[in-house]
């Protein structure tokens, strides 16, 4: 199961988002519009950071949802891996695109239900960067 | 009454309670089927639970990444075998609450079987893919059988791993789309059938209560892999292959499990993949007669163990719901909201009560199964599986 091919081909803006994203905390976050399936305006008004409460259900789901196939540490599991090393040549449009699409033919399913395409690049952006704390016991 | 013997009789009692009191080592006799485990996912420990008194009675720590784990009992009910997602296998003395042996086996690992005689504990492994047997008193390895079936040596993730009569142990191969059934009885070396082309991506397996059947639940068709344990030599059928077809499936949350499946009054209920539905079939043609609309997409569905209610919990999101099914009438009993992120369901062994863990509530509910009213919660850091030893007695198990 590969997630090299997203259905986006805006391979234009991923270079720029790594470099965005390699600082997670940045503030820069209109950028990040980019990487929306439809959107590619970077003034998109979609593309706020989430509210630090916002940020928190989202890892809430990273671990327990995401972590179901994926593993609560991202390890792998009916899904692969989603660890750094693991998606470190993955272009962040096609992984964005991914998380709010799914992938058919695999049991990826969309999350855009639950979450906006700023979730998501934020989303994103962690499981590069993967802070430790992510998975360390409360 | 001598006076002497009165006095003996009287100094008994207190001399036995010293003795119990300065050996902490050797709690109070008692037996273990009314004893479990109940899984706190994130921390890595388990607690050790009385179902008479409702209480936890020990928590153990340091069992690595327990997301996903599952429990298999030991045939005296004493001894639970824990499977981390990590990989590690950890034997746990429910009466001397205690880590009783632990050994990492696998990168990632997806659950658990231990064998009709009880000799023989095997692992489903996703990666490295395969199934590792155990001896279940030392753990030691006895048998390590990848599932390579691609033409480079390609491994499958292991799923649905049951116990059969015969010391079989059955499994499918999610990314190989074949069951094998692993004859243990000779645990050192095992010898595999395999079934192809069963059906594609079997995501779970269960065998039936009577130990006959094999079922493997296919997320990427419609319908249910069956293979007659009696008569393998007829192959792997599909059942329900019509389900659903032509209809869209809605995005799967959550894959449902099939272990502890339902298998009432000579019906089985299993939880549709992709749809609000229980699919109702009858065990003796294995075809549906009948299906259940639920709050959501079902994870669990469980039987009483009497067989009158089939209880079901959800995938996001509607997993704060537990729905309870009458299966005489086949519809909805009732709909409960035990709490956030509602992720198993255990009987008590004759089914007066269930116990719900809520994960994001961190607690355990306890319900009176015939009121439907909470009797008492117990705080657990982020409960997922709910174990009970009645388990070591049960097939499929």
């Amino acid at each position: 199961m590969s997630l090299k091919r997203g259905p986006l081909r805006t391979a234009g803006f991923a270079g720029a988002l790594v470099a965005l994203l390699a600082a997670p905390a940045a503030p820069a976050r209109a950028e990040h519009a980019a990487a929306d399936l439809g959107a590619v305006s970077p003034a998109s008004p979609a593309a706020a950071a989430p509210s630090a409460a916002r940020q928190r259900e989202l890892l809430t789901l990273l671990r327990n949802d995401c972590g179901a196939c994926h593993g609560m540490r991202r390890t792998g599991g009916l899904g692969p891996a989603l660890t750094p090393a693991a998606l470190r040549d993955r272009p962040d449009d096609s992984l964005v695109a991914t998380v709010l699409s799914g992938r058919s033919g695999t049991a990826m399913p969309p999350w855009r239900p639950f979450m906006s395409e700023a979730d998501a690049v934020w989303l994103v952006a962690r499981l590069k960067s993967n802070p430790e704390g992510d998975h360390a016991p409360r | 009454m001598r006076p002497v013997e009165r006095l003996a009789r009287l100094v008994t009692p207190f001399a036995a309670g010293l003795l119990v009191a300065a050996c902490a080592q050797a709690p109070a006799l008692r037996g273990t089927s009314d004893l479990g485990v109940i899984v706190e996912r994130a921390q890595g420990r388990v607690q050790v639970v009385d179902t008479t008194t409702r209480t936890s009675l020990a928590t153990l720590g340091g069992l690595g990444d327990l997301s996903h784990a599952s429990v298999v009992y030991s045939r005296d009910g004493r001894y639970a075998y824990v499977f981390g997602r990590d990989g590690g296998l950890t034997k746990i003395d429910l009466l001397g609450q205690k880590i009783e042996r632990r050994v990492m086996q696998a990168g990632n690992s997806i659950g658990g079987a231990i064998s009709q005689d009880g000799r023989v504990v095997a692992a489903q492994n996703y990666a490295p893919g395969g199934v590792k047997l155990f001896d279940a008193q030392t753990l030691e390895l006895l048998a390590d059988i990848p599932s390579a079936t691609g033409p480079n040596g390609e491994r499958s993730k292991v799923v649905g791993l049951a116990d059969a009569p015969g010391d079989l142990f059955v499994a499918s191969l999610f990314d190989a789309n074949e069951i094998w059934v692993i004859d243990a009885a000779d645990p050192r070396a095992p010898k595999v059938t395999r079934f192809r082309d069963i059906g594609r991506q079997p995501y779970d397996g269960l065998v039936t209560p009577d130990g006959r059947y094999y079922l493997a639940g296919l997320f990427g068709e419609d319908g249910i892999a069956l293979l007659d344990l009696w008569h393998r030599e007829r192959g792997v059928s599909r059942i329900l292959a019509n389900y659903g077809r032509g209809e869209e499936k809605l995005p799967v949350y959550k894959m449902p499990h099939l272990r502890g499946w339902a298998v009432a009054g000579g019906y089985a209920f299993l939880p549709a993949v992709g749809r609000h539905e229980i699919l109702v079939v009858d065990t003796r043609t294995w075809r549906e007669v009948g299906r259940v609309a639920v709050a959501g997409q079902p994870v669990f569905a469980i039987a009483r163990p009497d067989g009158r209610q089939v209880w079901v919990n959800f995938a996001l999101p509607d997993n704060g719901l537990v729905q309870v099914i009458d299966t005489e009438t086949r519809s909805v009993a009732a709909t409960l909201s035990p709490g956030k992120a509602v992720l198993h369901m255990e009987f008590t062994p004759r089914g007066e009560n269930v116990w719900i863990s809520a994960r994001d509530d961190n607690r355990v509910l306890i319900y009176d199964t015939a009121t439907l009213q909470v009797q008492k919660t117990l705080p657990i850091d982020e409960p997922s599986g709910v174990f009970f030893t009645a388990r070591a007695g049960r097939i499929g198990f």
